[in-house]
């Protein structure tokens, strides 16, 4: 079908400002309801039309090969925050940081800080689960998730999980959505957990060699202390001439002081304060540090592999821009390579039992790569069947694993 | 029960492992939940992966369902297993295979009791956080089936935010590995998605768990109220002054009494009208200031007394009551009906006032332990089964209840989960296209759905069945 008809039938769908024409001339759907959202998806399913998913196009670049773009801006609607029940129902297409602010004002607090820029959309923050420092204390992105509203690739309008805090009721299936990269589905809005908004929150800086910055790290938290972020960067993202290690505590003063106190006795590491005004900017500085190439990476690894992982990347790749999570682990790496040495290094990884997610490139890389690689036996087959039931004409234009349209 | 195949099955596990003559078989029939009832066909005991792996090819060659059992503590129906299908019982795999205390991660097999593993890692200053009130019978394998969650799971969360890693045999036989010891997936996140299926995935064989170092310091308070809205209202206030409890559990009137009649009575004080359990954790400092914020707002919210424990045995003896509610309860009646229900957590004085409603108009005994933190209720009705009177008036009351949650916004279960028990219920939290999406998940890890038959999805409500049969 032309491009022309598509655009046609899109507006006779959505009528004239449901569609736009994107830079390249794309049509774009930008559906302002779930409900839309799905209607374009049974179109798209019908007619057998490929879909690029867009959110605010400030994270993953909106190249996917398509005959329509589906974006989630027109669902920007914060619909309802409950302070009593630390629950906050949200459109995938608000931006991060309207969701921040509108919390505040209400005295709450999403404990994410993913890698990118503040008007990243929540709806790519959770599709890729990008989750940032405060995974060492407040858990990856699974976690503040508890139910969302999914157009699966046919247009069926899939309502997982609920609003409450704990719900076991059916499978979870929330948790495919979660860093699911849309394959299995445009997530129209989301249920999200929150916490009150910290009465202290102190970050600390240390500046020194990687190991000696990983290895105090470790005794820190041997040591039972409970920051939020226990984050090490390259000296290439945090601009500076070492490496830095960047503990940050958040929660009641009495807390926040405790470990603050500890960890000046541990004594290992001359801790220096970033004075309260220059904490935001400090922590925003290391979010988009992830953006300074046009790759980003993300290993899983403990505390203890974070030394070698980085020596492998920087010697398969590049030392990059690196943000580690010191202590609950897990690297991010933002660079350029070409896709054969990319390749190599997700083999090596893979040797070594550790996985790589490519979180974040051009089309033609992740098609040939894949966001994920490696499946271990009897996984891929499952990963397949389930795209194919959630998008039987697989009309959701995302590259799992390599080789896919 | 083919003979062929019971012996088939005898030769994979030996045959001292397997039951099934009639006699032999009624420790099976049931699980935690009083109002199901049914003999398998035949039990196994497997020993290793190796074994619950040749079983499960085998009955996937011969078209046999199968039902994974655990401690068979589970409320919801979920380890009964009809006379068509095999039970395979994991309890002989209760090996714990390794605790790396610097990695803070243990792995185990699927029949490790719960409170093993705690005790396990203990030693090394860690613990296996979830810690469900059946923790000293119940299963890892269970808990992950199940989703399972327990008085500490308000501040540490629940069975699946700490399972980072699954072997599990699949409806055909095949083994796959889920996760990664990271924690980190190597592609979607299948671990998620495996935990709380209720045993309708396949069989996990292999569990890795995170740990997390033991707290340094441990507060407990007991407060009581004259009304069950003012310990509510006492909750919200906590969690509003930032402060995250470790536990933050209620239990009413009619649970103190049970509670105080029994052999396991703790001291609390029967003219409450609601009793509070809070208990703070973390470092020392911390601990003390946060306790003193704590009592202040409980006494604002109308505490009549405040009774604090740090030490484990003056801890334990205000603990006591709370873990053993259950036991005491049993003793009223012959037999509970253990109800499992969430609200928001705004919801809790409404929803309070509604059960004791529903109490009267049935003119049952309904006792109320719950966890107040995250809006988990188990309103928990006394009855004799044999009553004929009786089980229907149980069955409506519980119909009611489930509604009232529903319709402030809650769910039908946040920690037994639905197995048969509820899924009646299923319906009125999703529509025919998830409940359809639900089943297709299923089918993609057992397409002839041959695990856990029956159970969680009512198959008549989903999309696709509806749609067969012209039903809109
Ligand atoms: C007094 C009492 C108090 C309780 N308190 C709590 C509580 O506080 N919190 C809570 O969450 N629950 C509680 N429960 C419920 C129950 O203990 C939990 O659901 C527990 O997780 C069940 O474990 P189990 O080993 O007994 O599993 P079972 O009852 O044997 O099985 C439960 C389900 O898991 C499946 N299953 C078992 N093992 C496996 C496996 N290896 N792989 C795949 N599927 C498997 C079964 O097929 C079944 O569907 C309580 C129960 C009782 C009796």
């Amino acid at each position: 079908m032309s491009d022309h008809a598509i655009f046609a039938r899109l507006r006779a769908l959505l009528g004239t400002s449901g569609v736009e024409r994107d830079a390249d001339g794309l049509p774009c759907a930008t559906p302002d309801t779930a409900d839309a959202l799905s209607l374009v998806c049974r179109l798209a399913h019908e007619e057998g039309w490929k879909i690029r998913i867009e959110g605010r196009g400030t994270w993953l670049p909106s190249d996917a090969p398509a005959d329509l773009a589906v974006s989630s801006r027109g669902l920007d609607q914060v619909v309802s925050v409950s302070p009593a029940d630390l629950v906050a129902t949200v459109q995938a297409g608000a931006t991060l940081d309207s969701v921040r602010r509108r919390l505040a004002e209400e005295g709450m607090w999403l404990a994410l800080d993913p890698p990118g820029r503040p008007e990243r959309s929540v709806g790519s923050i959770i599709a890729t689960a990008t989750a940032g420092p405060l995974r060492q204390g407040f858990g990856p992105v699974r976690d503040h998730v508890l139910g969302c509203t999914v157009a699966t690739g046919d247009g069926r309008l899939v309502k997982a999980g609920g609003r409450v805090v704990k719900n076991v009721a059916g499978y979870d299936l929330t948790k495919l959505h979660v860093g699911g990269f849309g394959g299995f589905g445009i997530i129209a809005e989301v249920h999200l957990r929150l916490r009150a908004l910290p009465r202290a929150d102190v970050t600390l800086l240390a500046r020194g060699p990687r190991d000696t910055l990983t290895s105090a790290a470790r005794d820190l938290i041997a040591a039972r202390l409970l920051p939020g972020a226990l984050e090490l960067l390259s000296p290439a993202l945090a601009a500076e001439a070492d490496w830095i290690l960047a503990a940050r505590f958040v929660g009641t003063d009495a807390a926040v002081q405790a470990d603050v106190r500890r960890l000046s006795s541990l004594g290992e590491l001359p801790w220096q304060p970033v004075p309260t005004d220059r904490t935001a900017a400090f922590w925003s500085m290391v979010s988009r540090g992830s953006l300074g190439g046009p790759i980003t990476l993300r290993l899983g690894v403990l505390g203890d592999g974070i030394d070698d992982s980085i020596d492998l990347l920087s010697h398969d790749l590049d030392e990059g821009l690196v943000a580690a999570g010191a202590g609950a682990g897990m690297i991010r790496w933002t660079g350029n390579a070409p896709v054969e040495q990319l390749r190599a290094v997700r083999r090596a990884g893979a040797a070594r039992e550790i996985p790589m997610t490519l979180e974040r490139a051009p089309w033609a890389l992740r098609r040939a790569l894949g966001h994920f690689g490696a499946y271990r036996e009897g996984v891929g087959q499952l990963v397949g069947r389930l795209r194919d039931s959630f998008d039987p004409r697989q009309c959701l234009s995302v590259a799992l694993e390599a080789g896919n349209d | 029960m083919k003979p062929e195949l019971i012996e088939a099955l005898g030769r994979i596990v030996g045959p001292r492992w397997l039951r099934h003559r009639r006699a032999e078989l009624a420790t099976y029939t049931m699980d935690g939940l009083p109002t199901r009832e049914s003999y398998p066909g035949v039990v196994v005991m497997p020993k290793t992966a190796g074994e619950v792996c040749e079983v499960v090819r085998l009955l996937h060659l011969v078209d046999v369902p199968f039902v994974a059992r655990g401690a068979g503590t589970g409320l919801s129906g979920g380890a009964v297993a009809d006379p068509d299908a095999v039970l395979i019982a994991l309890g002989r795999m209760n090996r714990i295979l390794q605790v790396d205390p610097c990695r803070r991660r243990a792995r185990v097999e699927p029949g490790v009791v719960n409170a093993r593993l705690s005790e396990a890692t203990a030693p090394h200053g860690l613990q296996y956080v979830p810690d469900p009130s059946s923790q000293a019978a119940c299963t890892v394998g269970g808990n992950v089936a199940e989703n399972a969650g327990g008085p500490h799971c308000l501040k540490y969360g629940v069975t699946t935010n700490h399972i980072v890693e699954l072997e599990v045999v699949l409806p055909d036989g095949s083994t796959t590995r889920l996760g990664s010891r990271q924690g980190e997936p190597w592609g979607p996140d299948l671990v998620g998605l495996f935990v709380g299926s209720e045993g309708m995935f396949g069989i996990a064989t292999e569990i890795t768990v995170r740990l997390e170092p033991l707290p340094e310091s441990v507060r407990t308070m007991l407060a009581d109220f004259s009304t069950v809205r003012a310990a509510s209202q006492a909750v919200s206030a906590i969690i509003a002054a930032g402060i995250v409890p470790a536990a933050l559990e209620m239990m009413d009137r009619a649970c103190v009494a049970a509670v105080e009649a029994s052999i396991y009575a703790a001291g609390y004080p029967t003219d409450a009208a609601a009793v509070l359990l809070v208990e703070l954790d973390g470092q020392t400092d911390a601990v003390e200031a946060e306790a003193k914020t704590v009592v202040s707002l409980l006494q604002e919210r109308g505490a009549r007394t405040v009774r604090s424990a740090s030490t484990p045995a003056d801890r334990a003896r205000l603990w006591q009551g709370r873990k053993k509610a259950f036991g005491a309860m049993g003793r009223i009646a012959p037999d509970l009906a253990v109800q499992d229900a969430v609200v928001p957590r705004s919801a809790l004085p409404d929803i309070m006032d509604r059960i004791e409603e529903i109490r009267l108009s049935y003119g049952l005994t309904i006792s109320n332990v719950f966890h107040a933190g995250d809006g988990n209720l188990h309103p928990n009705i006394s009855f004799d089964r044999r009553d004929p009177n009786v089980a229907g008036r149980v069955h409506d009351a519980c119909r009611d209840i489930m509604a009232a949650c529903v319709a402030a916004g809650g769910s039908i279960t946040g920690e037994h989960g639905v197995g048969s028990d509820k899924i009646d219920y299923m319906p009125s939290i999703f529509d025919a296209e998830t409940l359809g999406a639900m089943r297709a998940v299923r089918r993609v890890f057992d397409p002839a759905e041959r695990a856990n038959p029956g159970k969680v999805i009512p198959l008549h409500a989903c999309r696709e069945w509806r749609a067969a049969r012209g039903v809109r």
